[in-house]
């Protein structure tokens, strides 16, 4: 697949919104399991 | 250290089989602390190589044109949402049974992952519905069975959470999630069974997929990497769970280096 330019590829045929709202979220969800984690991670072994 | 976890180690017989001596929560707490950056890294090497191919790879779909993409995410995701749910209620229902401590553990270190994948499948299929059914939500079968799905990872939760006393909490929790399995066959088959808006398998094992070989290449791409983002994540969970349960026992202050 070849966009031809940084626009077109963010664009998304004009489905951007939905296109990237998915893996906007998706990414961001992941990011705050992670964070979570690491938090918990760290509470867990100070044994608060 | 409960009166469960000295039988565990105080039987020779069991003591040497692999399984049951890593069941016991002191010897598994190491061993997942090892395993968690392997999969963490295959986990984001499959995800590039299945995002690169989503994107730049794929073509462009006749008839849904670049919304279709979403499907990466989406059947990833969903695939996810109702496997974490079997493989939880399989640990729930294995602590039934043994009464190891480590099951309830994992089966609560499953629940906000499951509940992930299922949200990120909602959300996804919402924002794919709007372009290509012209509506974000519909009460049918598939979208219906899924959201039931959400409530019982968070019905799961909420109960878990709710009782005290750990070991209490997981038999709860472990008959909640083996009756909600009855759920998982009806999201699967819910497209068959009623009439619905949402599509059929794309993927079956019994057919050849209806789909473009590198279509299909993105999309088990990226559910393999969500298997291994899994794995790694539960596996982090569960570690701060064992230190939480086992706060007060002699290996977890000797790990703080208290004392």
């Amino acid at each position: 697949m070849n966009w031809g330019s940084l626009h077109n590829f963010l664009a998304m045929g004009g489905y951007a919104l939905y296109v990237w709202g998915s893996y906007g979220v998706t990414a961001l969800c992941i990011g705050v399991e992670l964070w979570s984690l690491a938090r918990r991670a760290r509470r867990a072994q100070k044994g608060a | 250290m409960t009166i469960d976890s000295y039988r565990l180690q105080g039987e020779p017989g069991i003591r040497g089989w692999l399984l049951f001596r890593f069941a016991a929560p002191q010897a598994f707490y190491p061993l997942a602390g090892r395993m968690i950056p392997w999969f963490g890294a295959l986990a984001t090497l499959l995800a590039a190589a299945g995002l690169y191919i989503s994107f730049f790879v794929a073509p462009t779909d006749a008839q849904q044109g670049e919304a279709y993409r979403i499907i990466f995410i989406h059947v990833a995701a969903a695939w996810m949402s109702m496997f974490l749910y079997v493989v939880m209620a399989c640990w729930a229902a294995l602590g039934l049974v043994l009464n190891t401590r480590l099951s309830g553990m994992m089966a609560s270190a499953i629940a906000p992952t499951g509940a992930m994948f299922t949200f990120i499948a909602l959300w996804s299929g919402a924002l794919w519905g709007k372009p290509t059914w012209g509506t974000w939500w519909v009460w049918d079968a598939r979208l219906t069975s899924e959201l039931i799905l959400l409530f019982l990872y968070f019905g799961f939760m909420a109960l878990t959470n709710a009782i005290e006393d750990s070991r209490r909490a997981d038999r709860a929790g472990a008959v909640l999630a083996i009756v909600g399995v009855i759920n998982i066959p009806i999201i699967y088959f819910s497209v068959q069974w009623w009439n619905t808006l949402h599509q059929g398998a794309s993927v079956s094992l019994t057919r050849a997929p209806s789909m473009a070989m590198t279509m299909l290449t993105g999309m088990l791409l990226m559910a393999l990497a969500a298997w291994m983002y899994s794995i790694a994540v539960v596996l982090a969970r569960v570690r701060s769970i064992i230190l939480e349960r086992e706060r007060d026992a002699e290996w977890v202050r000797g790990l703080r280096g208290v004392e």
